[in-house]
């Protein structure tokens, strides 16, 4: 029996200034009709240029070296652009990872749809909205007939996945690519988004690449599994087999790196095929280092405590203010963080919560509302000094690691910029010191110090800002998604990192994700928020065995299915 | 031993450097490099290099004035590129002019930078009305075309100064006019970067550290934006030597006495149809030559810099 799309040996090249680079090496896979095969893999691992290479849409200037792409039993690596982009259209349907970017901005989306199909399907104006009409209705768009005179701006991103899948089919397509369909996403709509592309494959027949690195989407929707790292294919076979007893030692730690959201443990399974983590070294006698010298004399009981606290944007300007159309982006939120407790924050992008922690940084100033921290009114005007002081007491860790490090400094000015403007060593001697047990502390090498931020990987960065949040003597630790740009393996080393230090040095952490399950892991109590408010504020075990808010249940409900994971 | 070592490795490190690699590895950056760094050492070494002092009237005679080029028909192989109405050496004339001229350019560019990235960093940093007044001022300023501008604050500043220091003063007001005439260009390229900077969470972190302003602006994000503002100064480098050029010849930049290219092309431009073509003809090339091999630097080093475009 023939395969609707077979990749045979298939290796390709980057040919660089430093020599070739195998992007791809010796990767064989199949797709049947019908089926929906996962290609999973961390970033590197090469699993979109297995994708890309079947489009022939390889970026220059990398290029297939070897192996046979046979597509309906024809060979195509080797057909000329022309009759690609003919495939292309017909025969294969691609949906990229950010519908935001793959829409054209300036096109309604009926122009956009009828363009396609007329190139592809060679049929009328006439007929062709009534096919877009159809396809629209075939991926769940209400009022089809109204939509295709809107612009993509006018969906949300959701709903602009979906336009994008029927673009994918509007050549009537056999095989379908999915480049990370549903990363841009958030957690509510990507089960959406899954589950369509799910029922067309099976509708139509079609046969589907979805390209990921969620082990949690391999899970919800694949057939069949094949695991990529480094360029090479380490395993492959039915979703249940491989996730259930996993043969290779790679796809073993990749999927116990995932948190589990149904059971505490103490620490993250840490993934030790990867290697490159250093072991943190653990500082003798934290109690008398000087990252602990400086704490408080008094001790509050509630370390945050914020009453009533909004904040708004506006989105339109204008000369009036009735005509002023505001944002409430954090919306008369009371909460209280007590000290040495781990605080989590969870909710979908736009829910506030990031803003909330800019607020009690003292990032944004808020429209109204109380925000004390160790029983001090920080926003009160006078005390300017003690104000300053305690606000050192907070250090912020961020989201994204390519952009919190200044690039034009060395590791080791960016860690000691802190001590040093607050001479908080006696001289130069202590301060290096300093600086040399806070790398080590977060576990990476003292060489490290002399290098620029950008010979180092996402996860290295991220060791390093907490270095740097560390220098200041924090006693409150405001995480910001720290791991959300990090593969699954680094992400386990970063929170184990910050659940270590937070009990090392009894810090307060408030700790924001979108990822239940890390928040299971890492906090003692939650707050869930949606729309700028608070909905529930509870233990963390409580929430999840017994959530009270609507809202909560239904976040509750969108967890990866962990039933499939373990045995 | 080891101190060869280093410094190889530092070398090493260097050639490693993906700008310095495609800085060698594309064919225009190496030419335009080459004839830029030609033409400002030539220019500079003027005094040493140059076959006469065009400045000294010992060796200035009346009598060899308007000779050709030495190829052409009563040339004199003393004069390579002939003589003018003066009897200076064309070819002397030019490496002067050429210094004047480059000069002038640079620390015009100088001049605008210095008040434009300020202006910009300031006003991309605090924004609100700060950010209004600044960047409304540098709009006005770019209605009105450049050269016009110039004039204007050419034509004050002559007529601020004395009778007598005109003349040797004038130079410092063309580089004042150019600098003030493009500064806007500046301000704007530097906010921009500085609105993208500051929204980095590095910036955010050094906040929470509690660096001030100052601090802030000067150690984070002005190294930052540097990059723009470097390829916008090199494209501005021609720019200026072309408005320099401008003034001096519609006779409001440098005098004939300490001629610039411009200068020299404004007084040659007298003879050309009585057929002295050389005297304006070779300082219009050594200008076309220098702007264009300082445009395509700048172009490369735009292409170089941003990531974008890789």
């Amino acid at each position: 029996m023939s395969h609707l799309l077979e990749i045979k040996n298939l290796s390709v090249n980057f040919p660089s200034r430093r020599g070739q680079v195998a992007a791809v090496n010796q990767v064989s896979i199949s797709v049947e009709k019908g089926e929906v095969l996962g290609l999973v893999g961390e970033s590197g691992a090469g699993k979109s240029t297995v994708g890309n290479s079947v489009i022939n849409l390889l970026e220059p200037p990398g290029y297939i070296s070897g192996g046979e792409i046979i597509f309906d039993g024809i060979r195509i690596d080797q057909k000329s652009n022309e009759d690609m982009r003919k495939i292309r259209g017909a025969k294969i349907g691609t949906i990229f990872q950010d519908p935001q970017t793959s829409l054209n901005p300036l096109m309604t989306i009926g122009k956009q749809l009828s363009e396609t199909l007329i190139e592809t399907l060679k049929i009328s104006g006439s007929s062709a909205r009534e096919k877009s009409i159809e396809l629209l209705e075939s991926v769940g768009i209400p009022d089809p007939v109204e939509r295709l005179n809107a612009y993509p701006h006018q969906f949300s991103g959701g709903m602009r996945q979906r336009v994008v899948i029927a673009l994918a089919l509007a050549g009537d397509p056999d095989l379908i690519i999915a480049d990370e369909p549903t990363t841009a996403l958030d957690v509510s709509i990507q089960k959406q988004i899954l589950d369509l592309i799910k029922s067309l494959c099976k509708a139509r027949n079609l046969g589907v690449i979805i390209v990921t690195h969620d082990i949690g989407v391999i899970a919800e929707i694949a057939d069949r599994v094949a695991v990529m790292y480094n360029g090479q294919l380490v395993e492959q076979g039915t979703v249940k087999q491989v996730l259930q007893k996993p043969k290779h030692d790679y796809t073993k730690s990749l999927i116990s790196a995932v948190p589990s959201g149904d059971q505490k443990l103490h620490r993250f399974t840490v993934v030790d095929y990867i290697d490159g983590s250093e072991e943190k070294v653990t500082l003798e006698n934290v109690s008398d280092h000087w990252l602990s010298k400086n704490k408080s004399s008094e001790t509050h009981k509630t370390a945050i405590s914020v009453k009533d606290l909004s904040i708004e944007f506006s989105i339109r300007q204008a000369l009036f203010r009735k005509n002023r159309i505001f944002l409430k982006a954090v919306d008369n939120v009371s909460l209280q963080i007590q000290t040495g407790e781990s605080f989590g924050l969870v909710g979908e992008s736009g829910s506030g919560k990031s803003t909330l922690a800019r607020l009690i940084a003292g990032l944004y100033q808020p429209k109204s509302g109380e925000i004390d921290i160790f029983g001090h009114d920080v926003l009160q005007r006078n005390q300017k000094a003690k104000t300053s002081l305690i606000r050192r007491k907070m250090q912020m860790i961020f989201q994204d690691p390519y952009s919190s490090l200044n690039s034009r400094m060395t590791v080791e000015d960016i860690i000691s910029e802190p001590i040093r403007f607050h001479r908080s060593t006696l001289n130069s001697n202590e301060t290096s010191k300093v600086v040399n047990d806070l790398i080590s502390f977060v576990g990476m090498p003292m060489t490290a110090l002399k290098k620029y931020p950008h010979e180092f990987s996402g996860g290295q960065r991220q060791r390093i800002s907490i270095a740097r949040a560390l220098a200041s003597r924090p006693e409150i630790l405001i995480c910001d998604e720290p791991t959300s740009a990090l593969d699954v393996s680094v992400q386990a080393n970063i929170l184990n990192l910050l659940k270590d230090l937070q009990e090392e040095l009894s810090l307060t952490m408030l700790f924001i994700s979108h990822d239940l399950p890390v928040i299971r892991q890492m906090c003692d109590r939650v707050a869930v928020m949606q729309n700028g408010k608070i909905c529930e504020i509870a233990k963390t075990d409580t929430l999840f065995d017994d959530p009270q808010h609507e809202y909560s249940k239904h976040l509750l409900g969108l967890m990866p299915r962990m039933d499939l994971f373990r045995l | 031993m080891s101190e060869t070592n280093k410094s190889s490795s530092r070398w090493q490190r260097f050639l490693d450097n993906d700008i310095v690699y495609s800085f060698f590895t594309t064919p225009g950056a190496i030419i335009a490099a080459s004839i830029t760094f030609i033409a400002i050492t030539a220019a500079f070494a003027a005094p040493i290099i140059a076959p006469y002092n065009p400045f000294d009237p010992a060796q200035i005679s009346l009598w060899d004035g308007k000779l050709p080029p030495a190829w052409a028909d009563g040339g004199s192989p003393a004069y390579l590129l002939g003589t003018d109405n003066q009897g200076r050496d064309m070819l002397s004339t030019i490496l002067y002019g050429g210094r004047i001229s480059i000069l002038v350019g640079i620390a015009a560019v100088f001049l605008g930078m210095l008040l434009g990235v300020t202006l910009g960093v300031i006003s991309g940093y605090f924004g609100g009305l700060t950010d209004t007044i600044i960047m409304r001022i540098a709009d006005v300023q770019l209605t009105i075309p450049g050269i016009l501008v110039a004039i204007l604050i050419n034509g004050i500043g002559r007529a601020a100064l004395p009778l007598e220091l005109r003349e040797e003063f004038a130079i410092y007001v063309v580089i004042v006019a150019i600098g003030l005439t493009d500064w806007p260009q500046f301000a704007r390229v530097a906010r921009g970067a500085t609105l993208v900077e500051a929204e980095k969470e590095y910036v955010q972190a050094a906040k929470l550290i509690g660096l001030p302003k100052f601090t802030i602006i000067l150690r984070h994000i002005l190294p930052n934006t540097l990059r723009p503002v470097l390829v916008i100064a090199t494209i501005g480098l021609a720019l200026a030597i072309i408005a320099e050029a401008t003034l001096s010849f519609l006779g409001q930049g440098i005098p004939p006495t300490t001629p610039s290219l411009g200068t020299l092309i404004r007084v040659g431009n007298e003879f050309l149809f009585s057929g002295l073509w050389w005297i304006t003809f070779f300082p219009a090339i050594a200008l076309i030559i220098l702007v264009f091999s300082v445009n395509l630097l700048g172009d490369w080093m735009r292409d170089a810099l941003n990531p974008k475009l890789r």
